[in-house]
């Protein structure tokens, strides 16, 4: 990263903001584009690793490789237009957005598409629309542009009302249900209200609420939810059930040794005994091919892409910019990090895509989404008045 | 906008979110370093186990069924031998509508409701990609059919197999055996290993006894198959190695005259050749046909076989006991001279009858008036019961037992085949054993003349005539000449194989008994000499006839009378040339009446087909090089030259 040292403007807080006619001569073709070069060229290098991934997972499919193409210049596309809107006008439509998106959410448990026994979409007009996807987003931004409205650190009254608007969606995109997204709103939420800076002890408090809480979720939770939680503890107990994704996902990582079978070489992968290989267990196929050497060489880059976000968080010029990009950047590294843990049997299995390398349409805008969104904050941070 | 009232402290807020980033980075770095850590446990450490699993996953070793040995008769002739036959089989993910291609297959192969049943029945426990055979065994001109209207019927094919046939059917199915469906006892008993792609096993006979020589060694193919089964590619391939072929020691054309020559009776033909031990016929009747047991018997077919009151599946040969009756009358007799009771001009009248010292009871000789004046040659010439009554109860049961025992009465010969029956040569101390009484004297006159408790299998009374033949030597009696052995060049011939001798106390005592046995046949009181008219070789003969059950001491023995399951057994005993013994049998006819009437000609039959045609067409190629027999002398195997 220390090479890409030149393209990082350092930040100087209090200085006065010029104008922006004055500015203008003397920003590269970058910043007019409001790109950020390392976190591009970081997303590019995953998208290129997952399309050759997935060519091998999906039995060298080019019609497969082509969609997922389509998909990822589509993703690619809402980067930059993201990337183009100032952060203010962000900051002034957050409240409307956090709004619409929970009336978005109570009409998809009222009116929604019921698809694998789950209500996740509803349709407007001639579009399949998934208003949770959009929540991962409006939620960090709601939660920032309450706590950085005030001072920082929030107070006590403030965390409770942060953690209703967190809660709030998480429970109605629970009901849907869909755990992995909620769990993932639920984080960016609290990451959100951790970078306010609340105080150690209420963190420790809130832990041992939660764990005291999980008795509960338990009785809460579906059937199909239980069972994957009971399959995650002991993945033997029923091998040709649902234990088999992770028995055979394990062994293929573990087969792949230091170097990896090679491209394409993958028999766990090839021979169809790895489930899901081009969706969520698309880690397990790049392990097998790739070995311990592929996969950390595939960690450095997601790091790299997490330290970058996290350097453009701390770089960020108000508190709600630095609030909303450490929160979103914190929540791509969990899409990250449950997704390995879950396939290597770290983690229950929750059904999380690896971002940028599995197949899919709609997580996969929502990231990006995201990253145009810290684009934005990191590129326009001198045009806004502190 | 946010409020421009508020006031904030820019420089802490500042503060507070860069050292909680830092915090976060530390959070990253080590969870990142947990999935690390993780990925070397799966990849490094506990690699050998993954990649074992992921090989088990992928390579399945897919056994190759070796081809089974042809069994052959001494001559070449097949006896056993895979054949072709064709079935109709269904890959079911290449059939559009299964219930319309069943209906339109019917108007072309002939199929019943119990084969599609059955087809229904493979089809659920299969994969869609296996083919499971709707139709066994096609005849051509249905396979015929079938290939001129194929391309109506895509996924439908006509697979061939090679499946156990036996040409001759029904004859020597008693030595030959089958082969049938692996039952779970009978793969418990062999190695599974070995056996996995086979499908069938001997049952009986020779296909039982040399199941391990005709099964062969499977080959193996290691091949890569994908999470349903389906084989992608054949990775590694080392061919199975077929059984060896087999040539028996019997004769496919004797054993058809043999056959032939007991024709709608109940019994059995042994013939053995003195010098070697190897049986020249072995049949057994009625026969049955081992075909029917390949691809599994019919079970009406298979209860008619079992409840048939002549008991087809039974190996009279083999298994079946019967008493020996007069047969065994040239061994007591020979016992007697040896032991010095009798010479060879010593003489005991026969008034028809004898009674022990001091009791009442009378013992019966077969000819109601006696045959006067009897000497040993004459006791066996005319069978005469009194000689053996009064030469048995000088004897005693002890040396009885012990002389005829070492011809092998009571004692299982060997013989390579599985299950032989020993017969029963009854002493002192067996009746004590097993019955917890006391020997009677009188047992021991009615063993002399071959009744009571004796008895005996054919097979075991060939034998005992051979050892007879050779003046004393006792051979294993052996039903494969010579073996096709991948590891041997040029096979495997039979080894004779001498189980004991007997040393004759003098020379001529033999000599007595055997010339005496000539004139059964060839004397003018022979018991047997109506087959000795036009003979153009001297045979050594011996008539019997066993009581199936007792007549009280008065009554008469009226053949016409008597329920033609209660009728004496016929038996003959006989070898030929007297001179240079090449043929040594038994022939037993159940319920046959006398072995003068009903087993003698049989005999006479299969000898001379024996001298005419076997022995003439094997001269050329089989020098047999006999052992023990005076002549010669030398020990050796039958050679090739």
């Amino acid at each position: 990263m220390n090479k890409l040292q030149p393209l990082w403007t350092p930040v100087r807080t209090l200085a006065p903001t010029p104008s922006l006619n004055a500015m203008h001569d003397q920003r590269t073709i970058a910043q007019r584009l409001h790109m950020d070069i390392p976190l591009l060229l970081g997303l590019l290098l995953l998208s290129g690793i997952g399309l050759a991934v997935l060519y091998s997972a999906g039995g060298q499919d080019t019609n497969l490789l082509v969609r997922q193409g389509v998909r990822l210049a589509a993703a690619f596309t809402a980067m930059f237009v993201l990337a183009q809107v100032p952060p203010r006008h962000l900051l002034f439509w957050t409240p409307w957005l956090y709004a619409i998106g929970i009336a978005l959410l109570i009409a998809v448990l009222a009116i929604g598409d019921v698809a694998q026994g789950a209500q996740r979409w509803i349709r407007i007009g001639p579009l399949n629309f998934q208003p949770s996807e959009m929540l991962k987003i409006i939620v960090p931004m709601m939660v920032a542009y309450y706590l950085g409205d005030r001072s920082l650190p929030p107070s006590f009254l403030r965390v409770l009302v942060a953690g209703f608007l967190v809660v709030v969606p998480t429970l109605l995109i629970a009901r849907q249900p869909d755990l992995g997204t909620a769990l993932l709103i639920a984080c960016s939420g609290v990451f959100v209200i951790l970078l306010g800076g609340i105080s150690v002890r209420l963190i420790a408090a809130c832990a041992i609420l939660v764990s005291a809480s999980a008795p509960i979720m338990w009785y809460t939770m579906h059937d199909y939810q239980r069972q994957r939680v009971l399959t995650f503890l002991d993945p033997e107990q029923d091998p040709l059930g649902s234990g088999y994704h992770i028995i055979q996902s394990k062994i293929a990582i573990g087969s792949g040794g230091t170097y990896g079978k090679g491209w394409l070489n993958g028999t766990q992968s090839q021979l169809d005994f790895l489930p899901e290989r081009s969706t969520d267990f698309i880690f397990a196929v790049f392990s097998e091919e790739f070995g311990l050497s592929g996969v950390l060489i595939l960690i450095a880059i997601y790091l790299a892409v997490v330290f970058r976000g996290l350097y453009i968080a701390s770089q960020a010029q108000d508190s709600y910019a630095r609030l909303l990009a450490g929160s979103l950047v914190l929540t791509f590294f969990v899409y990250v990090f449950v997704n390995i843990g879950m396939v290597s049997g770290l983690l229950p299995v929750v059904g999380l895509p690896l971002p940028l390398l599995s197949y899919g349409g709609t997580s996969l805008v929502t990231v990006m989404a995201a990253f145009g969104i810290l684009m934005s904050l990191h590129t326009h941070r001198r045009l806004i008045s502190e | 906008m946010k409020s421009i009232h508020t006031i904030k402290d820019i420089a802490r807020e500042t503060r507070i979110v860069r050292s909680r980033v830092v915090a976060a980075c530390v959070g990253v770095f080590l969870l990142a370093g947990v999935l690390v850590l993780r990925m070397v446990q799966l990849q490094v450490v506990e690699y050998e186990h993954f990649s074992t699993l992921s090989e088990d996953n992928r390579v399945k070793i897919v056994p190759l069924a070796p081809t089974r040995g042809l069994i052959y008769d001494r001559n070449g002739v097949a006896l056993a031998q895979n054949t072709p036959t064709f079935t109709l089989e269904i890959v079911p993910e290449n059939v559009d509508d299964m219930e319309k291609l069943l209906t339109e297959l019917r108007d072309v192969v002939y199929i019943t409701p119990e084969d599609i049943k059955r087809f229904r029945g493979m089809l659920r426990k299969k994969r869609r990609f296996q083919s499971v055979p709707l139709r066994y065994r096609l005849n051509e001109l249905e396979v015929a059919r079938f290939s001129v209207n194929r391309h109506r019927f895509p996924g439908v094919d006509v697979h061939a197999r090679l499946t156990r046939s036996y040409p001759l059917g029904a004859s020597s199915v008693h030595l030959l055996g089958y082969v049938g469906r692996i039952s779970e006892e009978e793969l418990q008993s062999v190695d599974a290993a070995e056996y996995r792609g086979t499908t069938h096993i001997g049952k009986t006979g020779v296909e039982q006894a040399y199941e391990a020589l005709l099964h062969g060694e499977p080959g193996l193919q290691h091949v890569e198959t994908n999470a349903q089964g389906r084989i992608l590619r054949v990775l590694e391939r080392s061919d199975p190695a077929p059984g060896s072929n087999l040539h028996l020691t019997i004769d496919a054309s004797l054993q058809a005259v043999a056959e032939r020559a007991l024709g709608s009776e109940n019994g059995a033909v042994v013939a053995v050749d003195p010098a070697t031990g190897a049986l020249l016929a072995f049949a057994s009747t009625p026969v049955y046909d081992p075909n029917l047991f390949v691809d599994g018997i019919d079970s009406r077919t298979y209860q008619n076989l079992l409840a048939s009151p002549e008991r087809p599946l039974f190996n009279r040969a083999l298994n079946g006991q019967y008493p020996p009756g007069s047969t065994v009358k040239p061994f007591v007799g020979l016992a007697g001279l040896e032991h010095e009771h009798v010479s060879d001009e010593h003489e005991v009248f026969c008034p028809g009858w004898f009674r022990l010292p001091g009791r009442e009871r009378r013992y019966r000789d077969w000819k109601k008036w006696g045959h006067g004046k009897v000497d040993v040659k004459r006791s066996i010439v005319e069978s005469c019961d009194v000689f053996y009554y009064t030469l048995a109860h000088e004897m005693g049961i002890t040396r009885l037992h012990d002389y005829l025992t070492l011809f092998g009465f009571g004692v299982r010969t060997g013989i390579d085949l599985h299950g032989e029956s020993a017969g029963l040569m009854p002493s002192e101390e067996w009746k004590r054993r097993s019955r917890g009484q006391a020997w009677f004297p009188g047992e021991t006159l009615i063993t002399g003349i071959g009744q009571g408790f004796t008895l005996t299998t054919p097979l075991q009374l060939a034998m005992a005539t051979a050892t007879l033949s050779t003046r004393g030597v006792r051979l294993r009696p052996q039903v494969v000449l010579r073996r096709d052995d991948a590891s041997a060049h040029n096979g495997v011939d039979l080894v004779p194989e001498t189980l004991d001798t007997i040393t004759p106390n003098l020379e001529s005592n033999w000599q007595t008994v055997i010339e005496a046995m000539a004139d059964v046949v060839h004397g003018e009181k022979g018991t047997a000499r109506r087959i000795g008219v036009g003979v153009t070789y001297r045979i050594a003969g011996k008539t019997g006839t066993a009581q199936v059950f007792g007549i009280a001491q008065d009554e008469e023995y009226d053949a016409e009378k008597v329920d033609k399951k209660l009728r004496d057994h016929a038996l003959f005993i006989a070898f030929a040339p007297v001179e240079n013994p090449r043929i040594a049998l038994a022939v037993l006819v159940e319920n046959g009446g006398s072995g003068s009437k009903t087993a003698a000609p049989i005999a006479r039959k299969v000898m001379d087909h024996y001298f005419q045609e076997v022995l003439d067409d094997n001269e050329g190629e089989l020098i047999l090089t006999a052992i023990g027999v005076p002549d010669s002398g030398s020990h050796g195997a039958i050679r090739r030259r």
